[in-house]
């Protein structure tokens, strides 16, 4: 008796334990929860609860001194399609489609170089494209305002070969923005071009050449369409931060470049307005949402 | 022959960047209307050489000519010629229909002359019907069938095919083989086909072309090239051969006697010149070897040994046969009657005699 007592403890955590692992082991939903949970919960806090709150708040009016009044209204929203705003949301698309364009028109071409060049200098030109993250963002905004400035190296080297007399606007135009954005979001075009013309079977080109495709051809009718995921997932990768964009158009526009997330900012922080901050933030989020499904969209119709 | 010639290689060299030599000075006149194989072990310039009739390659020396005319640094695409793939190459995102369609439409073929044609070709490889189906949707043998279909709707001289055959099962790969020699025949078109595989190319080619190493070693039609081997190696690629080694002991007119290294004389017919004392080999197919045992009646052949192994595999018995201490020959013989009983199988250690019908041994000098 004595003895059975004895053990009894240590048998029941093993059984305790026995019965968890064999739950686990067979139980499917049981492991997905395991594996996903820490995961989950994650964004649980810091994703899901924080944008329903942003969400409410955009449902909120404005309360003297910048409080949050708590009573409902549709008027935020409504307020948005002020063209004051539209335009700011037209700046902003445009501006981020521009971006998208020449990205895929300079990264495409540059993908194909790398995808093609001899194997042992592969990584090496990848991690070139990945130099730039080794800097902070900040600073290399910076440098690029120092380049483009009145008296900055272009305008200066400009001047000093006599092309233009006198320095050219280039810091605080749509033109800066712009340049600032792709140089900031090109190699999130090139990686995902590059994967899918690495994966691509280039007996494929030798196929069409053979069956009387020109170089063109070969490209429009072969290469682009198989490569077509990876142009689409570089120009989602590059357009939604682009769209979204704060500290460029805050840096190189100079507050004469407007785009969404200056607005945003400046109802948060300089109107202290957050119901209407909010109500932007969610226009940003769906107009993100449509561009992304209208990518996949196009992916699903031209892939098989 | 008197046929025109449609694709000619004179003297044609490739030497790749990296100084490989995949072909050596190549020459090949390929007639209208022929089944041409180009016969050989992997690595020894035959798809090189189809690549640049093709065009995807380009001679460091010499001159691809195709229909009479040089074709330089002529690109693939305006060459009439038309290529099958080893892996066929079709385009994943099209639709049977789309890629039979593909050359057509590169050529600007109006729209309802293609939908014609592509059903014609489908109709051809017996492929009506999955004009709507992506490759991946079909077998291997159906892929390799849209391949062809692919090709031979443009009605190319030249059709080019690089072991199209290679990726299916021996089953289908004997169905294809006679599959493509009627297609062949009912197109017209001239085939270049290049395979490793001797006896797909023996069963199809109208002529062969063996290579190796860059060289071509000799060009015959398959009888040529299985009876009458130039070389020492085209007699072991292309089927089974035992060699004997010797020298030329004494030439009279057209035979020649040859000292075995093991010591016994054969007289062998000669077809070219020889020196005497010359090192040779004298080539004897397994099938053409008799196999007597020794006490038999009219059992006088030319060689004497012992079974060492037999070896049965229904249609013929091997037997191996140590002939000296140094060389066994294997002798295949036709199982043309009921041996149930076993009672015509020589059993191991049976001491035989070989013999052959005289023309049946060839004396090859390298």
């Amino acid at each position: 008796m004595a003895i059975v007592e004895q053990v009894r403890p240590s048998e029941r955590g093993a059984g305790w334990l026995q019965r968890l692992s064999d739950a686990v082991r067979q139980r499917e939903s049981l492991r997905a929860l395991l594996l996903a949970g820490p995961g989950g919960l994650w964004l649980l806090v810091f994703f899901l609860l924080p944008i329903t709150i942003v969400f409410a708040y955009s449902f909120a009016r404005r309360g003297p001194y910048g409080a949050v009044d708590w009573s409902f209204t549709l008027e935020n929203y409504v307020r948005f399609f002020d063209w004051l705003y539209i335009r700011v949301f037209l700046v902003s698309v445009w501006l981020a489609l521009l971006t998208t364009v020449i990205c895929l028109v300079i990264g495409y071409p540059f993908a194909f170089v790398i995808a093609r060049s001899p194997r042992r200098w592969r990584n090496a030109l990848l991690v070139l494209v990945l130099v730039p993250f080794w800097t902070n963002f900040l600073v290399r905004t910076y440098a690029i305002m120092l380049l483009l400035r009145a008296d900055g190296l272009i305008n200066n080297a400009l001047q000093w070969l006599g092309i233009i007399e006198r320095p050219l606007t280039m810091l605080f135009t749509p033109f800066a923005v712009v340049l600032g954005l792709v140089y900031g979001y090109l190699p999130f075009m090139i990686l995902p071009i590059y994967a899918s013309i690495e994966k691509f079977d280039f007996t494929l080109v030798e196929a069409a050449q053979d069956l009387g495709a020109n170089t063109w051809h070969v490209f429009w009718n072969v290469l682009l369409p198989l490569t077509l995921p990876g142009v689409l997932a570089g120009s989602i990768l590059v357009f939604i931060p682009s769209v979204g964009a704060f500290v460029t158009p805050d840096l190189l526009g100079g507050g004469k470049v407007v785009m969404i997330a200056n607005l945003i900012n400046q109802q948060f922080l300089t109107v202290r307005h957050w119901p209407f901050g909010s109500a932007i933030s969610f226009v940003l989020m769906a107009i993100v949402l449509a561009a992304t499904m209208l990518y996949f969209r196009l992916g699903e119709t031209r892939r098989i | 022959m008197d046929r025109p010639i449609d694709v000619e290689l004179v003297d044609v060299t490739k030497v790749f960047d990296n100084g490989v030599v995949a072909v050596d000075r190549v020459s090949l006149q390929i007639y209208q209307g022929e089944f041409f194989s180009l016969l050989g072990p992997s690595g020894c310039g035959k798809t090189t050489t189809l690549r640049m009739i093709a065009g995807f390659e380009h001679p460091t020396s010499g001159e691809v000519r195709i229909e009479g005319r040089p074709m330089g640094q002529t690109p693939p695409f305006r060459r009439n010629v038309n290529t099958v793939f080893q892996n066929y190459a079709l385009f994943p995102h099209m639709t049977v229909f789309e890629n039979v369609a593909f050359g057509l439409k590169m050529k600007r073929v109006p729209r309802d002359e293609i939908a014609h044609r592509v059903r014609e070709a489908l109709q051809l490889v017996r492929l009506s019907g999955f004009e709507e189906r992506y490759p991946r949707q079909l077998s291997g043998g159906q892929q390799q069938r849209v391949a062809l279909a692919r090709a031979l709707v443009n009605r190319p001289r030249v059709l080019l095919l690089d072991e199209p055959l290679g990726a299916l099962d021996l089953k289908l790969r004997k169905e294809m083989q006679l599959e493509l020699k009627h297609l062949q025949m009912t197109v017209g078109i001239t085939f270049i086909y290049v395979t490793h595989d001797q006896e797909e190319a023996l069963t199809m080619s109208d002529r062969i072309a063996v290579m190796n190493a860059g060289r071509v070693l000799q060009v015959g039609s398959p009888v040529e090239i299985y009876e009458r081997p130039a070389s020492r190696f085209v007699a072991d690629f292309i089927g089974e051969t035992n060699f004997l080694v010797g020298q030329v002991d004494e030439i009279d007119g057209e035979t020649a006697t040859v000292l075995l290294s093991g010591g016994r004389r054969l007289r062998v017919p000669i077809d070219r010149p020889l020196a005497a004392r010359s090192e040779v080999t004298v080539a004897v197919r397994p099938e053409k070897m008799r196999i007597l045992p020794v006490e038999a009646p009219g059992a006088n052949g030319v060689l004497t040994g012992r079974v060492e192994e037999v070896i049965y595999i229904g249609t013929d018995t091997f037997y191996v046969v140590r002939i000296d201490d140094a060389t066994t020959v294997r002798v295949r013989s036709q199982n043309d009657r009921n041996r149930l009983d076993s009672e015509q199988q020589l059993p191991v250690g049976t001491a035989v005699s070989l013999s052959w019908a005289p023309d049946a041994a060839r004396v090859l000098v390298d």
